[in-house]
This record gives C-alpha cells, structure tokens and sequence, in this order.
C-alpha cells in the first residue's frame, strides 16, 4: 500500500507492504543513516523521532508511521553537527556506526530532560543505545559539555 | 610538538556524526542480487541430495548455488600474511557441513524477501552424524571434523586433521621440573574462558561488481583488504590481477573482521552471474558464524619462593578452533608469550599448546590475540600464589615484573627496550587509593566493597612479518597526499598516521589529504591488525616523510638555483638562510605540474624485527552484594605504557573501550550451545553486552616510556587494554568473597552458590 508521511519536515509517499518495518523504509527513503545493527530491538542504532518522541524504527511498522510526522539525522544535521562537535573531541564517535542512533536519543534527552539532566538520569535515558568502541565514557563526557554549553557559543 | 601527542579530532569525525552514508551497506549498488545462505541446522551433517526446483521458481530468484557449484582447493579466510599458519580447511560450500550455520546453499535474488523465501524451500536431504561439541575431548576423538584428504597446512605449525589437530607446540626454556623442584611454593590451576563475540556495531557486509575493465571489486568491511585479495583469489581459483578491494569507513572490527567472513560468497556470486551481488549478514548470523574469540582451558604451573620471586612457570593452553582453523595456531601463540614474559625472574619456563576442531563455530581473531586468555589465566594464578604467600598482590608483581633491558623470557628472544610498568603500579595504586581499600571492606548496607589487580602486555605489530607502505605526493598549490594501505576500522589510524605526516612535514593538517584502502591505488600494507597501524605503519609515515622533505629541499634548492646543501626547508618554503632567496611549498608543487620532470613523491615501507610490547596495570574496585552475589563495578583504574602517546583523545578512548569489553567478558558475555551444538545466545538479548549502566566509572592514565624503534617514541595500544579486566575483577572478587572464580564469565549466581557453600 501506499504510505504518505512527513520526513524530514517534507511529505513522502511510497510503496510499503504490510510488514514493511519503518527501519527499512527509511533505508530505501535514503534516509542511510538509519543502521540495522541487530533484529531484536536491542541494539538502539535504528532510533529516530516520531512525532518528535524516540522511537526503535525497527519496532514499528512503516504503515503504522504513516501520517505522523518522521526525522531522522538527515533532517536534524545542524543539531547533529552540534553535538557531534562534542563528540568529536572527545573522540567518542570512533567507528560512528553507532552514532546516528544515539545522537538522536540524545537529541531527545536534551528535549525531554532538560540541560540539567544528571549523570543518573542520562545514563538511564540512553542504556538502549549501545556502543561496543568506547566504553561509553567519552560519549558520557560529550553529553555534559554540550548539555553545559552557553547557547551561541558552540 | 604541534600535532603528536595531541588530543585532536578525527579527521572524518564529522562525516561519521552527521550520519553521512559512508559504510559498505550504504553504497550497495540498487542493481545487486541479494544473496541469502540456508544454513545448516546441524552441528555434523553431510548433504545427501539437495533439490533446488522449486526454490529457483520463486519469483526474482537469479541463481542458487550448492557444493557442486564451487571449486575444490581448499582455502582459509584468516587474514594473515601468506603463507597463512591457518590450514587451508575450507571450501566456499561444503558437502560436510561442520557447524549449526555453516552454509549449505546460496541464493540470489533480486531482493532479500525473495532469496530468503527460496532458501526456505530448498530441499535437503541431510545425512546427521553425532557431533563433537567438548573441546577438552576433541584430540584423538573418534568423530573427525576435518577428514578429508585435501586438508592442507602449509606452515609447520604440528596441524593433523586425522586427530582433530588445527596445531601443538611446545617451547621450553631451562629445566622446569628441576627448578620447581627447588622452589618452596608450586600451584598448579586450571582456568577455562569462553567464545566471545566482537559483536561490533556494523554486521558483516560485503558487495562486488565487475567493474569497467571487467575486473572483480568488492567493497567490504575488512581489517585487511590486501588478504582479502588473496583470499578471494585462493576460493575462486582466480588471478589476483583480476581483483580489486576497497575499504570504506568500517562500523568497528575488534579482530572479526581480520577474517573474511562474508567477502568470498559476495565474489562467488557476482563471478558466477557477472552481476553486482550484495551479502549482508543479520546479527544473527554475526553472532552464529562469525570469528569469535577461542574458547581456552588454560593450565598454569608456578614456581615460587617465600618471599615471592617467582622462579619458574608453565602455561598449557588448549584452544577450541571450532569447526574451521582461521587464527587457531597463532591465537594461542600469545596465551603463553605475552604472559610468561611478562615475569622478569624466571629461570625455567613451558609453554605447550594444542588447537583442536569441533563442530561448534569457527574462531577468529579478536582483540588480544589469545592473550586476553592466558592473561585471565597467568594473573589469575599470580594472584592466587600472592594470597598463599600472604603477599599484597601489588607487591608480587613490583618484585617479579619484567624489566627495561632485560631479555624476554619467552618473547622471540627479543629485549625489553621500553617499560615504566613499575610507573604504572605506582600509580595506579595512587589513584585507587590501593592501600587504604586493600583487600575489602564492609559496608553498612552488607555489601563489600574490594579491589583487585592484574598487569598486562601485547605485541607491537608482527615481527618480521607485518609490513606498513606509505605513498606521499606533493600537489600542485602545496598540498600532499598521504595514501596508506593500513585500515581506519574507527580507531582513528587515518589521523593519527595524519598528525604524524604533519610534525613530520611542518605543515597544518589541513594540508594533507589522507586517503584510506583501495588495493588498486594504495601501497601494500598487511592491514590493521596485531596493533600494528601506529607502529608499523607509522614508521612508513616518518620514512616517507624524511624522503618527501629531501625531494622538496633538493627541488627548490634547484629552482632557486642553488646547491641543495644551502638550503633549507620549513614546511612552507625553501630558502636560503641570510639571503633573500626563497621558494614558498606552493610554488614548488606547481612547479611540478608545469611541465617539469619534478613530479614529487615519496613511498616508504617499514617492517619492524621487534615487536616492543605495551605494558598496563588495571585495577578493579567492585562492590558485591554478598546475598545474592552480583558484582557492581565501581571503579576501574588503567595506567598504561604505550610509549608516546599520539593521540590524547583516541588512546585514552581505546583504552576505556578496551576496558569494557574486557569487563564484558569478565563478567556478562556467555557463548553456550545446546546438547545439539546450536548457538543458544544468538542475539544481544541472550548475548549480554555491556550497556552503560553497568559501565562504571573508568579512569585512565599514561606512564609513557620512549620506544626507541617506534614513530616518536609509540607502541601500539589497541589490543593490550582489553587484557586486564577479568584478572583483576577475579581478584577483587576473590578479596571481597575469598572465592578463586576459575572460569568466565564470573556469574552472580556463581558467587552466591560459592559463598553459601563456604558458609
């Protein structure tokens, strides 16, 4: 069936069967930065916001996205630039493949936490996000200086 | 200096923040045939008849592909230096399908949902044998996993297939009976590690065309895209001219991908259709028929006096290969080497080893090397030695450690010729506050709160086997290009090779185009693996540099119209000190483009015959909930000896990373399989990484020493870091509970059945 959504603040329409998951539609939307990185729900490198809220694109069904409103960090690259600039200078986007899916989770703990989230809170907010490079305290770093920032200033 | 030994950004850290498509699996040509396996559901099997009719009907099915299909030499997938110690064990499709998952038929089609649904409906009449799944009864057992006649091994590394043999080995050095015969104290323990997988974010990937001369390319996710050349050409029994790789960015490795897991089924397809073709395989399938880590039973003999000098060890290590040999007779190599080496007062040591086949999956390369093993194993026994001595664990390891200047014990007869591993006690015991928190205390809420200890060394790069080669151009306006053959897998090596080119060349690293692996345009370099990049290939990089500087000195010198020996050159130009003469790097490039024979380049190749190894202190703080026993990491303390650091941030972050994994080994990842031999762990719900909950707080600290045969001073780092978390988690486990945890992973449950037992 035809499927109509709003992507990346534009409307999109394409073919998607009935158990077509969000995941690969974005894919064959080139929407690349969406990463399959297991089938299981537990690896969190496929998280993009739906209706500006986290969602696993490999848990949800194409169809059940359509009419609602979909980003991706091809659509937030401004904010993921941003943040990537913390990121990268603590060097915690080694291999990157990770990447995309936890910069939009952390997109959305800034949203939904507050800049003065702490460390408990964060750490809880992104445990689906895994990384198998760093260890997770570089990332950790990167969080509290962006989440420290002066606005403007970055 | 300006660039080594700073914390600089990755030069393609940009691209990989913003999301930009720059992975194998976001360049797949839309045209490719998406190849799918069936695979085997039996650990033993043979296929009697196999029909393919009715699967070759459904709809955009292109081809399909059995063992009567593929050629019959023999090969390995090991990315190794030929020739390769791995046995040649393997055939792209085998009729004797040795592991649940080996692969029985490929399918390709114009989509995955097609090929997917036709490896459903091929028939398979299979043959089921019992399979053999104890590693510690594979040697001389009747069940062979390798019977056929065109086994071959092509080193002497002791490989018999008639008795379950990948390889064995023995090395002594004096007399080890009569020595501890003569010591006060002997233990003798035995330790037992598991498979681990690398479980690196980015699955296997491979896909290949035939590109405008009609040659074979394959872009893949590979640690070493020259093997992988070779290895295509063994499988396909085709020329090695007629193949190309290329390497994009890599979403991690960790070892798995110094094998070349997906690439000869990619090739296969796309020789046999002449079309593009694409594999891709699922976590699943990662975690099934990957590379993993060999699963070991280590046993250590230690020979100690009373005051503690360690006199004389043995190390006998037995290693799983599973059904295939990729990395089996090396890997153990370092379960014996990097330890016993470690112990400067030796004055016998044994090492013997055995590598066997079974019918569970086949073991690779991952991250340590077979060291990560013997380390759990050899520190582990130091520690138990330490508590039968009543001795601070510290303090045996600051009487017995190897030190500058002295020979190896059992290290290629190489020297120690850069060490602060007495530093990094010190210090590590500093910031861990070890005095004051040696061994535990209690806690209000029951809990115990201990720390632990262990030490730990690598190699630097293969001795004598790995090579790094480094092209650099001078271009017009002044810009260099740098192209290496060593593979960027996102540990940042495209940098730091970077930073090192531009200290070497006095110029902003905006100047230098760095360009990662294409075997048809980059020089030959073995590949990122052994923690070789910085070392190895670093020195290519100075060499090439010390080349490039002479050529722009003499050119200029020449344009300018004076004697070479005059002149000198900055970075950005050539003059002549004293006068007014001078030529700007600018002018000399475009001088090179105009017509001039004055085309600048510079190419070096650099090998090292030593290996200098990087040397760590790791100390755990654990808290343990005695009741139920679960050991919550609270601190873990790193001083490592990587000679000169070259890249602040990216050493510091393969250390934390290196670290985690080693925890998760420690105490979460668990491959088990099923009476039948299935996988039983083959996703991240079963298989536990560690997520950032259970994280802790990790601090990282650097003693450096001075490598003299290394770039600036550096070892290599990435592997060593992973070594000395299970140790010394078995430690502080031991020091909050007195249990001696023999085998990983070290489970609560365990820990609670072992202190009710006590109790």
């Amino acid at each position: 069936m035809e499927i109509t959504l709003k992507l990346n603040g534009k409307p999109y329409t394409a073919v998607a069967q009935p158990h077509t998951q969000l995941l690969e539609f974005l894919r064959d939307a080139g929407c690349k930065s969406v990463k399959c990185g297991c089938e299981t729900s537990g690896c969190g490198l496929c998280t993009v916001h739906m209706d500006g809220r986290p969602v696993l694109s490999c848990s949800v069904l194409a169809v059940q996205a359509a009419g609602h409103t979909i980003d991706t960090l091809e659509g937030l690259q401004e904010q993921a630039a941003l943040f990537g600039g913390f990121l990268a200078d603590e060097g915690g986007e080694q291999c990157g493949f990770c990447n995309p899916g936890f910069i939009m989770n952390v997109l959305a703990l800034e949203k939904e936490l507050g800049r003065d989230a702490g460390d408990e809170e964060i750490l809880e907010y992104l445990a689906g996000n895994m990384c198998r490079c760093t260890g997770y305290q570089s990332q950790l770093r990167a969080i509290r200086k962006y989440m420290a920032r002066e606005e403007g200033n970055a | 200096m300006k660039y080594v030994n700073q914390a600089i950004r990755k030069v393609d850290a940009m691209s990989l923040v913003t999301g930009k498509p720059v992975y194998t699996g976001d360049m797949i040509p839309p045209d490719a045939l998406m190849i799918k396996m069936l695979r085997s559901p039996h650990a033993n099997a043979l296929v009697e008849e196999i029909d393919t009719t009715i699967a070759s009907k459904v709809p955009g099915v292109e081809a399909i592909f059995t063992y009567k299909d593929v050629p019959q030499s023999r090969f390995t997938t090991a990315g190794q230096t030929y020739p390769e110690p791995s046995p040649y064990d393997r055939l792209i499709l085998d009729k004797h399908l040795r592991c649940v998952g080996d692969p029985v038929a490929l399918v390709a089609a114009t989509t995955s949902e097609a090929a997917e649904k036709a490896a459903g409906l091929i028939k398979v009449k299979y043959k089921v044998m019992e399979p053999l799944l104890d590693f510690t009864k594979a040697k001389d057992n009747s069940i062979l996993v390798h019977p056929e006649d065109n086994f071959k091994a092509l080193c002497d590394v002791g490989a018999d297939n008639k008795r379950n043999l990948c390889s064995c080995s023995v090395t002594e050095n004096g007399d080890l009976e009569a020595e501890l015969a003569q010591c006060d104290v002997v233990l003798e323990r035995t330790y037992n590690t598991k498979a681990n997988n690398q479980a690196m974010m980015e699955p296997f990937v491979t896909y290949s065309y035939l590109d405008e001369y009609g040659r074979l390319t394959l872009v893949s996710s590979t640690q070493v895209p020259f093997h992988v050349r070779r290895i295509v050409s063994n499988a396909l029994e085709m020329s090695k001219a007629n193949i190309r790789v290329i390497k994009p960015r890599i979403g991690g490795g960790f070892g798995a991908k110094q094998t070349a897991v997906s690439e000869v089924y990619a090739a296969f397809v796309t020789m046999k259709t002449g079309k593009a073709a694409c594999i891709q395989f699922t976590r699943k399938e990662s975690q099934t028929n990957g590379s993993p880590r060999h699963q070991m039973q280590v046993r250590v003999r230690i020979g100690a006096m009373k005051d503690g000098t360690i006199r004389a060890m043995e190390v006998d290590a037995l290693s799983n290969a599973g059904a295939y040999g990729e990395h089996g007779p090396t890997t153990v190599g370092l379960s014996g080497t990097k330890t016993i080496s470690l112990y400067g007062k030796l004055k016998a040591s044994r090492f013997a080893t055995n590598v066997v086949y079974t019918n569970t999956m086949g073991a690779g390369a991952y991250r340590g090397y077979g060291a990560t093993q013997g380390f759990f194993a050899v520190e582990s026994a130091v520690n138990e030695l330490a508590a039968q001595l009543k001795m601070d664990p510290c303090e045996i390891r600051l009487l017995n450690m190897v030190e500058q200047g002295q020979k190896f014990a059992m290290y290629y007869g190489e020297t120690c010729t850069s060490n602060t591993l007495k530093q990094c006690m010190e210090t590590a015991k500093t910031m861990m506050d070890w005095d004051n928190k040696y061994p535990a205390r209690v806690l209000d809420n029951g809990h115990i709160r201990s720390v632990g200890v262990a030490m730990a060394m690598q190699g630097s790069g293969i001795s004598g086997v790995d090579i790094g080669s480094v092209e650099l151009r001078l271009n017009d306006d002044g810009f260099y290009t740098l192209l290496l053959g060593c593979t960027d897998m996102g540990t940042g090596c495209d940098t730091i090779l970077t930073q090192m080119a531009a200290e070497c060349l006095d110029c902003p690293m905006e100047n230098i185009a760095v360009r990662g692996v294409d075997t048809d345009q980059s020089p030959y370099d073995t590949g990122s693996y052994a923690s070789s990049s910085t070392y190895v290939t670093g020195m290519a990089v100075v060499k090439a540099c010390e080349e490039m500087r002479e050529k722009v000195l003499k050119n200029g010198a020449e344009i300018l119209g004076v004697p070479a020996e005059t002149a000198e050159f900055d970075g950005s130009r050539v003059f002549v000190p004293g006068t007014d003469k001078e030529i700007s790097l600018h002018d000399i490039g475009n001088a090179s483009y105009e017509g001039h024979s004055r085309s600048i380049s510079a190419f070096a190749s650099h090998s090292s015959p030593v290996s200098p190894p990087p040397m760590m202190v790791g100390m755990a703080e654990i808290d343990l909930d005695p009741a139920t026993g679960e050991v919550e990491l609270v601190d873990y303390v790193a001083v490592v000896d990587c000679g000169t650091v070259i890249n602040k941030n990216l050493a510091r972050v393969q250390t934390e990373g290196g670290l985690m994994q080693g925890i998760g080994m420690a105490l979460y990842e668990d491959i088990q399989y099923s009476e039948k031999g299935q996988m039983l762990n083959n996703s991240f719900l079963q298989y536990r990484l560690p997520t950032r909950l259970e994280a802790g707080k990790i601090r990282v600290a650097f003693e450096s020493s001075y490598e003299p045969t290394g770039p600036f001073g550096a070892k290599s780092i990435g592997e060593l870091v992973i070594n000395t978390p299970a140790p010394a988690l078995a430690n502080a486990i031991y020091n909050a509970s007195g249990l001696f945890l023999r085998s990983l992973p070290m489970k609560a449950e365990d820990i609670a059945m072992g202190i009710a037992a006590k109790e």
